[in-house]
């Protein structure tokens, strides 16, 4: 299938997993190449330390229908350094995902820009004659959205983080 | 971790790496030296605990590895150099893991501080072999390598088996530590549970008192877990007729009446029948491999599915089934066995002989020779107490048909990656492993050329391996699919060989040739009547087709049995030999 046609599948859909590893050598190289070698969807990956130093949190978001998210499970738990898989796309989670967008300014356009930050709770973080740069931060959509509003000014640069997610323990909206 | 055996004493990493295997209980290594394992070579010089065995080529010695396990059901040592020692091993690693076989490479590696640098003889084993191993390590500190090499063992061994590699830097292996051999390893992240859920089995349990046609679908993982005597006394004590995959033969005696013999491409017209209208098909240790199923949405379509598999990634996976058991087959066969009762599956097996009568194997035998005549002789003289070695091709497909298995550990070939060149290299492994009975090598002419270099080994050691090639000139199973799929355009299979009677004396093994059937069964009774290694060529029909054949990726209504005879066939008075399993 291609990504097009898997977008229309309606069977397929956007997962979030996250997958608690040993914070070991390689291990990124693990769960990426399993991906490749499977040919399994990875949206975006992310990987850093938790509150124990031995751990490695890994935040995958990839896409399937029900099968293909069932074997990218059991083989994200077939890694030996793999300690625990939650596939929290039918849990309540928090996610977050930053945005480093750098935008061409001119005079005439600059207080727009920073309206739109505002609108968005994202940051101003560097300024220039031709450029500003805006931090925003939240969810995987809210960054597609303000990347979408700063698109007429011509982005010049985008960085983004991919997503970080965790369980919610509190059920309703913080 | 707990430990024992400490020694105050430092040891280099060498000299903990050979003490590790002795604390394992490795009698033998197969190896090639090199530069980056000088030191490790130095260190096993002292040692007459292990066993090297020097091979001719890295890829000989993880196929000799893997034949060794298979054999024995203990793992597989293989210790190689860096670089191109290493790149070597990565056709057998494959096969190992292809084929869930317990081995342990260790690769020598360039000193720590030169990794990346494009260091001489430098290659990231451990990136290439990620994809293909079960695990890997490359050991950064020689207070670690005691660990690791007992993880290693404890990885490959254990779950679903497979192959673990371990990279050894050359400075690790030369810097000192305290050698303390763990007792026992626990990873919290790596705990595979073999005992079947009581949900699940009760739910198979329910499923196996309705059925009225069941088959039981029996793979290598039953081989793999020891299990042949549970799964042979489950099949009796329900009445359930067996089939077998490529490695599952030997799992259960062929002689048996409910033996159905092979299923699958080449499998028999009566196990693919039975298969196809079963109403109940209970998958153990097996996998659903495509070589089996063909087209998956018509695999036994009326049968519901049981599936006992250790791997829990194998569930499902090609094929939706009922009743998942992630387990143990041993373990799960233990204790589905009291939850059942006997079946009452008379009319079922009396159908299933029916076939049997109807669609035996066969093949129409004359004086040229046949490899299915060759391959039943052997069956008929060694009556099955043999360990068979195959290589890839239509002798491989011919030997799973033709030869009555009778017992587990004596079938071994290269099933998943189907490695040509494997028989040769494996056998000799598995005849370090088993002095008992007689290890048998049988490969096509092609295949025997690829690690034809071990006879070298074979000979240096007198390792007591009875060599057969089939030889027809052809690299046989692809002229095969060219005639009945590429208008028989023969492209690049037709070779030329050599004189292998000639090679075998050349390296000071005795050779013998057959070229008419009437020679076949005293030529097999020479090869095994001669004391340590010997070698028969048997020249052989050059375009003869495996059937029955179900083509790839297509159904059980596509099954193409043995073609009626041609007129020429016909002329020649051939005799039709058949040949029913159970
Ligand atoms: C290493 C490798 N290369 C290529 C193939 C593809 N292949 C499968 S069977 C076969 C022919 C084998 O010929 P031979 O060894 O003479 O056995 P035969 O089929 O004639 O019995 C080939 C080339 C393979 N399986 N392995
Ligand atoms: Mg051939």
């Amino acid at each position: 299938m291609t990504a097009a046609e898997q977008e229309q599948d309606p069977q397929v859909h956007k997962h979030t997993i996250s997958v608690l590893l040993e914070n070991k050598f390689g291990a990124l190289n693990r769960v990426a190449g399993m991906f490749s070698a499977k040919g399994y969807n990875l949206e975006s990956i992310t990987v850093g330390p938790t509150e124990d130093e031995s751990v490695s949190r890994m935040t995958i978001v990839t896409t399937g229908d029900d099968a293909i998210i069932e074997q990218i499970i059991k083989q994200l738990n077939k890694l030996i350094d793999t300690l625990k898989v939650v596939d929290l796309t039918y849990e309540s989670f928090m996610e977050r995902e930053l945005a480093l967008i750098k935008v061409s300014t001119s005079a005439d356009t600059r207080s727009e820009i920073m309206q739109i930050a505002e609108i968005f709770r994202a940051k101003i973080v560097d300024i220039s004659h031709k450029t500003m740069t805006v931090e925003a931060t939240g969810s995987g959509q809210k960054v597609d959205a303000i990347i979408k509003m700063l698109k007429p000014f011509h982005i010049k640069e985008l960085a983004r983080t991919g997503r970080v997610a965790l369980k919610r323990e509190f059920v309703g909206d913080v | 971790m707990t430990h024992s055996s400490s020694h105050q004493r430092l040891m280099t990493g060498a000299e903990i790496f050979v003490r590790s295997l002795v604390e394992e209980k490795v009698d033998v290594v197969f190896g090639y030296p090199g530069g980056a394992v000088i030191g490790i070579y130095d260190a096993l010089h002292d040692i007459s605990d292990i066993k090297h065995i020097l091979t001719r080529h890295e890829q000989g010695a993880v196929h000799a590895a893997e034949g060794y396990s298979k054999a024995s059901g203990r793992p597989g040592v293989a210790l190689v150099t860096s670089g191109p020692g290493a790149t070597n091993t990565v056709t057998g690693i494959a096969d190992a893991y292809m084929d869930s076989i317990p081995i342990v490479v260790f690769t020598g590696q360039v000193a720590l501080k030169l990794i990346g640098n494009d260091a001489f003889q430098e290659a990231d084993i451990v990136g290439i072999t990620r994809p293909i191993t079960k695990h890997n390590y490359l050991v950064r500190d020689v207070n670690e390598l005691a660990a690791t090499i007992k993880e290693a063992f404890y990885v490959a061994t254990t779950g679903r088996p497979g192959p673990v590699l371990v990279d050894l830097p050359k400075d690790v292996m030369a810097s000192k530590a305290v050698f303390s051999y763990p007792k026992s390893v626990k990873l919290r992240s790596y705990q595979p549970h073999t005992e079947g859920h009581q949900k699940q089995l009760s739910k198979a349990a329910e499923l196996i008192a309705k059925a009225k046609r069941p088959v039981l679908y029996v793979g290598g993982g039953t081989i793999l877990s020891g299990a042949s005597e549970e799964l042979t006394a489950f099949a009796r004590a329900t009445g359930i007729p067996v089939t077998t995959t490529l490695h599952g033969l030997g799992a259960f005696p062929e002689s048996d009446e409910l033996s159905l013999g092979m299923l699958g491409m080449h499998g028999t017209w009566y196990s693919n029948t039975a298969v196809h209208y079963s109403d109940l098909l209970i998958a153990v240790g097996a996998r659903f491999d495509d070589r089996v199923t063909g087209r998956t949405d018509a695999f036994a379509p009326e049968a519901k599915k049981i599936h006992i598999d250790i791997d829990p990634s194998n569930i499902s996976k090609n094929v939706k089934v009922d009743v998942p058991i992630v387990g143990d087959v041993k373990t799960v066969l233990k204790q589905l066995t009291p939850m059942v009762k006997p079946l009452d599956t008379k009319d079922w097996v009396r159908t299933i002989r029916a076939w049997k009568e109807e669609h035996p194997l066969r093949y129409r035998n004359g004086k040229e020779v046949r490899m299915q005549h060759v391959i039943q002789t052997l069956s008929g003289l060694t009556k099955g107490n043999a360990v068979m070695v195959s290589d890839v091709g239509q002798h491989q497909m011919w030997m799973a048909q033709f030869f009555n298995y009778m017992l587990p550990r004596t079938h071994l070939t290269s099933g998943g990656l189907g490695t040509m060149g494997f028989s040769l290299p494996a056998a000799m492994g598995a005849a370090f492993a088993r002095r008992d009975i007689p290890v048998i090598s049988v490969s096509g002419d092609g295949g025997f050329q690829m690690n034809i270099q071990e006879l070298a080994t074979i000979r240096e050691h007198s390792v007591p391996v009875k060599i057969i090639i089939l030889n027809n000139g052809y690299l046989g199973m692809v002229r095969q699919w060219q005639q009945l799929f590429w208008r028989k355009r023969y492209s690049h299979v037709e070779m030329f060989g050599p004189d292998f009677v000639k090679v075998a004396e050349a390296y000071g093994i005795p050779g013998f040739r057959a070229t008419q059937t009437a020679e076949v069964e005293e030529t097999l009774r020479r090869l095994l009547d001669t004391e340590g290694p010997a070698l028969a060529e048997f020249r052989v029909m050059k375009e003869d087709n495996v059937y029955p054949m179900i083509p790839a990726g297509q159904t059980y209504n596509e099954i193409m049995d043995v073609p009626e005879a041609t007129e020429e066939e016909q002329g020649e008075r051939l005799e039709l030999v058949t040949i029913a399993k159970g």
